[in-house]
């Protein structure tokens, strides 16, 4: 598929947020990190398994008029450590950037340990630990389980 | 050296502020044995037990009643608030405002971190689930210090190291004196890859065998836990572990002499009872040193701190 062909499958957009790169298959689990379900009234395209000269296939997806923050997009980062974020105003990128894995992840991913007290109705949300960013190494604070991979399986 | 208001984990003790606890302690061992001490006189621990404990909750309390203090029991979880659907953190936010500190022993892992988040005074923690029981750590610490040395050590720990985890935090602790440590375990139950990975990280000098006798002759400590029957899905499997592991004064005969034998107890029959008049035992002391062990925490935490 040419880059033609790609701008006929979606328009480009007017204002709002477009985060591309993500890896493919992932782009469900980027709405849900982000909140984005199905009460939300902005406009959101996604692309499903495009063609990337990167990376063989990405998904891609697009907010209209919204800006995200940085802070909510850098928990993407969790499952889709390549992506980037461009802002568009006016239909301009009008920011470009990358995505960084915080610190701390606060209420993204519940502790795989059944027996956490952070997976109890006790009134805290999950917090984890970032001990490696590549790969990907998160740590429980109340219990320290580890979590290394399948991390989407994890999403609260 | 010691400027935590919690003790939760032994992964957040430096070696030197390992080392101020238990030269504390040896300093109130002798008030812990019924010598006059009034540090934390008009002080009150609340002692918060979810789950049944025998020696850790006397123990803390004799440590407060040690050191002129008093002790506050929260009955039987059942009896109380929790029963009728109260959250761990108000209990905690509703008795650490009657106490100057809590003990807390919950079923669930990270318990004791959650109420040190909601907890205005300092919280200890005596164990969380599978999780943590740092003042065990630090009373075998102590142990070695007093009936060996925690220099230059080899150590073996013997028994369910696969999911015992006060024997992983003890693992990690000795990492920070540079011991050597065998690990002995039946094949089902050894230590888990990623903390024999953390401690080869560390630098330190890590074995594995199946075989206890191949380690009686070269190690300054045998550290021995229960290895628990409901592990084994198969009764005569675990019949055949248990007898492997079980120490007897026969097993002895090539020990070094300064050999100590530990055990964080209850035991049910890992260890002979003939082995406990022989110079090598001393998990009974080891008990005992838990008392003041805890004083020193009690008094870090709730009172003036170190003089």
């Amino acid at each position: 598929m040419n880059d033609d062909e790609m701008k006929l499958r979606v328009t480009p957009i007017g204002n709002g947020t477009v985060i591309d790169h993500i890896p493919a298959g992932q782009a469900l689990n980027v709405l849900k990190i982000l909140g984005i379900d199905r009460t939300t009234e902005a406009t959101i395209s996604v692309l499903m398994n495009v063609a990337s000269r990167r990376s063989g296939r990405k998904d891609v997806v697009k907010v209209e008029d919204r800006e995200l923050k940085e802070e909510e997009v850098n928990k993407i980062s969790l499952i889709a450590p390549g992506a980037t974020i461009n802002i568009i105003r006016d239909r301009k990128v009008v920011e470009k950037r990358t995505v960084d894995i915080p610190d701390l992840i606060v209420g993204v991913l519940r502790c795989p340990n059944p027996s956490c007290i952070s997976n109890t109705s006790e009134p805290i949300k999950s917090h984890l630990l970032v001990k490696s960013k590549n790969p990907v190494v998160l740590r429980c604070v109340y219990c320290e389980q580890t979590i290394v991979e399948n991390i989407a399986d994890y999403l609260l | 050296m010691f400027a935590k208001r919690h003790v939760i984990s032994m992964r957040e003790f430096s070696r030197d502020e390992i080392d101020s606890v238990l030269d504390l302690a040896e300093s109130l061992e002798p008030s812990a044995r019924g010598g006059r001490c009034e540090a934390l006189r008009g002080k009150i621990l609340a002692l918060l037990f979810f789950e049944p404990s025998t020696r850790t909750r006397l123990s803390f309390e004799t440590a407060m009643m040690r050191l002129g203090g008093k002790t506050l029991n929260l009955g039987p979880a059942e009896g109380s608030a929790m029963a009728k659907g109260e959250s761990l953190a108000d209990t905690i936010r509703v008795i650490g405002a009657y106490a100057d500190a809590l003990v807390i022993r919950h079923p669930k892992e990270g318990s004791a971190r959650l109420a040190s988040q909601f907890s205005p005074v300092p919280v200890l923690n005596a164990g969380d689930g599978a999780g943590h029981h740092p003042t065990q750590t630090l009373l075998d610490l102590y142990t070695i210090r007093k009936e060996s040395s925690l220099d230059d050590l080899k150590i073996a720990l013997v028994g369910d190291l696969k999911y015992g985890r006060t024997v992983h935090s003890l693992a990690y602790a000795l990492a920070l004196y540079g011991a050597e440590i065998t690990l002995v375990s039946p094949p089902t139950l050894e230590m888990p890859d990623r903390i024999k990975a953390d401690l080869a990280g560390n630098g330190t000098i890590v074995r594995e065998t199946h075989a206890l006798d191949d380690v009686l002759g070269e190690v300054d400590v045998l550290y021995i836990t229960r290895i628990q029957k409901e592990r084994f899905p198969d009764p005569y499997e675990y019949q055949k572990v248990a007898r492997s592991y079980r120490i007897g004064t026969e097993n002895l005969e090539g020990a070094r002499d300064r050999l100590i034998i530990m055990h964080p107890l209850p035991r049910v029959d890992e260890i002979e009872p003939e082995v406990d008049e022989t110079r090598h035992a001393v998990y009974f002391r080891q008990s005992f040193y838990g008392v003041p062990v805890r004083m020193a925490l009690l008094k870090m935490l709730v009172g003036d701190g170190l003089e």
